[in-house]
């Protein structure tokens, strides 16, 4: 039954080298001529969750700045120099990340590297753009204030990580962003864009040589440790509860977890297979889909998920089911999470479940942007390269009893952290 | 669900494949029962996308039966008599392969990623089900929720979408694209079997539809396979005709405005009727797209520069030219305003800046920026292949041919600056609009 099919992510296809720049900066490369661009993606580790006290969206408002005028450049003359290349350049904030990417053209990436370059070291942080980013997070927060999605899944977070760092909103509050001052950003800067920090993937029509000039040009200036406070394990609250949240809206937005295995754990592949057995997939093989949409028309979506961080994991799933069958789509899905907690996987589930893990991992990687991000990615979870093919062996080699075992752990005994939008019937 | 946007792709400067008439790599040709058929191939990573399109959307809904198209689109799901219940996406989950559906105003398509050598696999259901379709109440019934329940998320709980529905049926007061894609929930409770079934007979047949295959194969595979799958279709003589009511003249500005509850932040848009790719004079949609990238395509924009940076009226603005369509299509202009500025601020804001674009002319500077940025994403959409793959089928279904979709840099280049201020005033008037306000319960317009 176990028999290794492991097909590895594009196996020959996915070439990485690991290299060390002159000046010391660690890489992975994926030479390819194929189209003449070059996609760089990077990862400083410790974003929102590193938002100061009081101040949650500092990451997220800091990330929105640095392509805001660098160097001698302000704003405009910033955004006027990548228009005259086409280049790409864009940050964004994580809950354990600030990451950032550029896109090329290949004979400018001179020019991209440049601008890149400013952007970490010499970001402006002027008063205007500072004022307008800031006041366009403002406009993002009302345009969610009632959108049952954006509530939910505020107010899920909210319940379960209570005041752990991933309870708190990652784009802020109106107080929040409120609070941040422009010079406490100069100051999570410089803690959070590090060399120690860092990781870098570079793919496309760029040799080894050049793209180690054009990693030193851009990094190797930064400060060498990050200074970032430490985050503690999160809890998990509101096991068994269900936190209804009233919504003039014809219906319910549901949001569901508990805590699950953590990336490192033994189990953990074990537990991806399951939960993708429970709601993953596109369709028919996930059995949340089979029951509630196929089955009983009671949503349009209905998925789940292991969900981890690097200090929580958690089964994470959601729908939206018209008000009064809500507490009956509930129910459909606590049971379908009890069956499975209490041995319902079959032989051919997990059979198909892994072979779909397996055969849609290449997929992955067939642009270069894609590429570059899940070989960031891979860095972040702490692999080396080699996981480009242990990733897929790894699933392969799970058996019915590690299944099983995972199941119990995942799954326990089914109780649930709910939150509801919406105006649901009564039960 | 959403219709790719107007840049479209391939350019003489892929020094990798040398460029011939027919592009880097594209070929096209038809089977003996009239299926088009296009190949991109990409050798990249040993994937493949595979999507058969049909040139059919929710235009083409018959008078009463709006959404019968997307519905249509989910049953296809459902199995044929060789592959009953869903046995097609049971397999394509089984070989790690992803599969979707979109249904557009214009067009309805399926696609699958998978490995390359099932390609051949993914051939054998989807011709299937181009003819094999099995539908019964039991089938149908649980699926109108379905779409019922995607109608509530996507539109009756979001206010923001219930205005977009309101501009374009007040833009479009005679043409379909007026009517949601999704149809309107009083006529989806009503569609049923039989509906779905006369719909199928009619637009699901290898005349009327495209296969396009992009990745790890070559034209020479694609045809062997298509002519063993597909090429056993029977043909039905003729692609059935498309006749839509054309969108007279307009003459009125109009204005809609949704109030609700549930908005903290005003929104602003305006929709102009204007000439797509297909029904414009040459030329005449390349200006319409370099015109919607000056005036905001980013934050080096006219409107943004004016409205956001200096004047500070608005948070966000933007502009955006839906080429991509049959008929008469949509030019839009959108904005949030900055706090304290009302809608009707925010509106004669934007004229005004409109004018004085269109009296002072187009910067020579960035009129080449915006040229540079648009053929520059020809180059960057060669690096997915699914993308590729749908901005082909998007043309395609649209009327256009290979050929215009490969010579559009070329054409974008060619735009001059007068042609860009004389596509302005000739399309942007205000009798050719709706402007619509999303506001707070309270607030009047």
């Amino acid at each position: 039954m176990n028999k290794p099919f492991a097909t590895p992510a594009a196996n020959g296809t996915v070439n990485v080298r690991e290299l060390v720049t002159p000046r010391g900066v660690r890489a992975w490369l994926v030479e390819d001529y194929a189209v003449p661009l070059v996609s760089l993606e990077f990862a400083f580790r410790g974003g929102a969750a590193q938002d100061p006290i009081g101040k949650a969206g500092a990451a997220t408002l800091l990330s929105g700045l640095l392509d805001e005028g660098a160097g001698d450049l302000d704003d405009q003359a910033f955004h006027q120099a990548l228009d005259e290349k086409a280049i790409e350049i864009s940050f964004h904030s994580e809950r354990d990340f600030l990451g950032g990417r550029m896109r090329t053209l290949a004979r400018h990436v001179d020019r991209a590297s440049e601008l890149l370059r400013l952007c970490v070291n010499a970001p402006r942080f002027d008063e205007a753009p500072f004022a307008r980013v800031r006041e366009q997070m403002n406009a993002q927060l009302r345009h969610e204030a009632n959108d049952p999605g954006s509530m939910a899944s505020r107010a899920w977070r909210a319940l379960v990580f209570g005041g752990h760092p991933y309870g708190l909103p990652a784009n802020g509050d109106v107080q929040s962003l409120a609070a941040i001052e422009r010079g406490e950003l100069k100051g999570l800067a410089r803690e959070l864009i590090t060399r120690g920090a860092l990781h870098i993937a570079v793919v496309g029509a760029i040799d080894e040589t050049r793209a180690a000039r054009l990693i030193d040009d851009v990094f190797a200036d930064l400060p060498a440790n990050a200074a970032l406070k430490p985050i503690s394990q999160a809890p998990f609250a509101g096991l068994g509860g269900l936190e209804v949240i009233d919504l003039d809206v014809p219906q319910s937005t549901i949001r569901f977890g508990r805590p699950a295995v953590s990336r490192e754990d033994p189990d953990y592949i074990a537990g991806v297979v399951l939960t993708h057995v429970l709601g993953g997939g596109t369709g028919l093989s996930s059995r949340l889909f089979r029951e509630v949409r196929e089955k009983r028309g009671l949503a349009y979506s209905v998925s789940a998920s292991l969900t981890t961080y690097d200090r929580a994991s958690y089964l994470y799933g959601g729908t939206t089911t018209k008000n009064e069958r809500a507490h009956e789509s509930l129910d459909v899905i606590k049971q379908q999470i009890l069956d499975l907690a209490h041995g319902g996987l079959t032989e051919e589930e997990l059979e198909k479940g892994k072979k779909y893990l397996i055969g849609s991992y290449p997929l992955r990687f067939d642009t270069s942007a894609k590429i570059a991000g899940q070989l960031v990615h891979i860095q972040l979870e702490g692999h080396d390269p080699s996981w480009l093919v242990e990733r897929n062996q790894r699933i392969a080699a799970v058996t019915m009893a590690d299944a099983r075992r995972a199941a119990e752990r995942v799954f326990g005994d089914g109780a649930l952290s709910v939150v509801l939008v919406g105006r649901p019937a009564k039960a | 669900m959403t219709p790719p946007s107007g840049s479209f792709l391939e350019t003489k400067e892929n020094p990798a494949s040398a460029p011939t008439a027919a592009g880097p790599g594209v070929v096209d040709f038809r089977l003996g029962n009239g299926l088009t058929v296009v190949v991109i191939p990409d050798r990249r990573a040993p994937v493949v996308t595979h999507m058969i399109w049909y040139r059919n959307g929710s235009a083409d809904d018959p008078p009463g039966k709006s959404g019968i198209a997307h519905f249509l689109e989910h049953l296809m799901f459902k199995g044929t008599k060789a592959h009953p219940q869903g046995e097609f996406s049971l397999r394509i989950a089984e070989i790690g392969g992803q599969e979707n559906a979109f249904t557009s105003n214009d067009y309805t398509a399926y696609f699958q990623r998978t490995a390359k050598e099932h390609l051949g696999l993914m051939m054998e259901f989807e011709a299937d089900r181009m003819t094999g379709l099995v539908l019964t109440d039991e089938i149908v019934a649980p699926e109108r929720d379905v779409v019922l329940e995607e109608r509530r998320m996507h539109c009756d709980a979001d206010p923001g979408a219930q205005l977009n529905e309101a501009v374009q049926a007040a833009l479009f007061t005679h043409h379909p694209y007026g009517t949601p894609i999704i149809g309107w929930s009083h006529e989806i409770e009503t569609l049923d079997r039989q509906d779905a079934l006369t719909y199928y007979a009619r637009f699901y047949t290898p005349e009327n539809a495209i296969l396009i295959v992009a990745g790890d194969t070559d034209a020479e595979e694609v045809r062997r396979l298509a002519e063993q799958h597909y090429g056993k279709i029977r043909p039905r003589g003729a692609a059935p005709e498309r006749r839509r009511q054309r969108e007279p003249e307009p003459v009125a500005r109009r204005l809609v405005v949704v109030n609700d509850e549930k908005v903290e932040q005003p929104s602003w848009q305006r929709c102009y009727l204007a000439p797509s790719h297909h029904t414009a004079a040459p030329g005449e949609s390349e200006a319409l797209e370099v015109l919607a990238h000056l005036l905001g395509g980013g934050q080096t924009s006219v409107l943004y520069r004016k409205l956001v940076l200096e004047e500070k009226l608005a948070v966000a603005v933007g502009a955006y030219y839906m080429g991509s369509a049959l008929d008469e299509t949509r030019f839009y202009l959108y904005g949030m305003p900055a706090p304290g500025v009302t809608l009707p601020a925010l509106d004669a804001a934007v004229d005004r800046v409109l004018a004085a674009f269109l009296a002072e002319g187009v910067d020579a500077g960035a009129l080449e920026r915006a040229k540079t940025r648009l053929v520059a994403d020809a180059i960057y959409a060669q690096d997915n292949q699914a993308m590729l793959a749908r901005w082909y089928g998007a043309a395609l279904t649209t009327g256009q041919a290979i050929r215009d979709v490969q010579e559009w840099p070329a054409r974008i280049e060619a735009v001059s600056a007068d042609e860009v201020i004389a596509a302005g005033r000739k399309w942007l008037e205000r009798r050719r609009a709706v402007t619509g306000y999303l506001l707070p319960e309270n607030e009047a317009a």
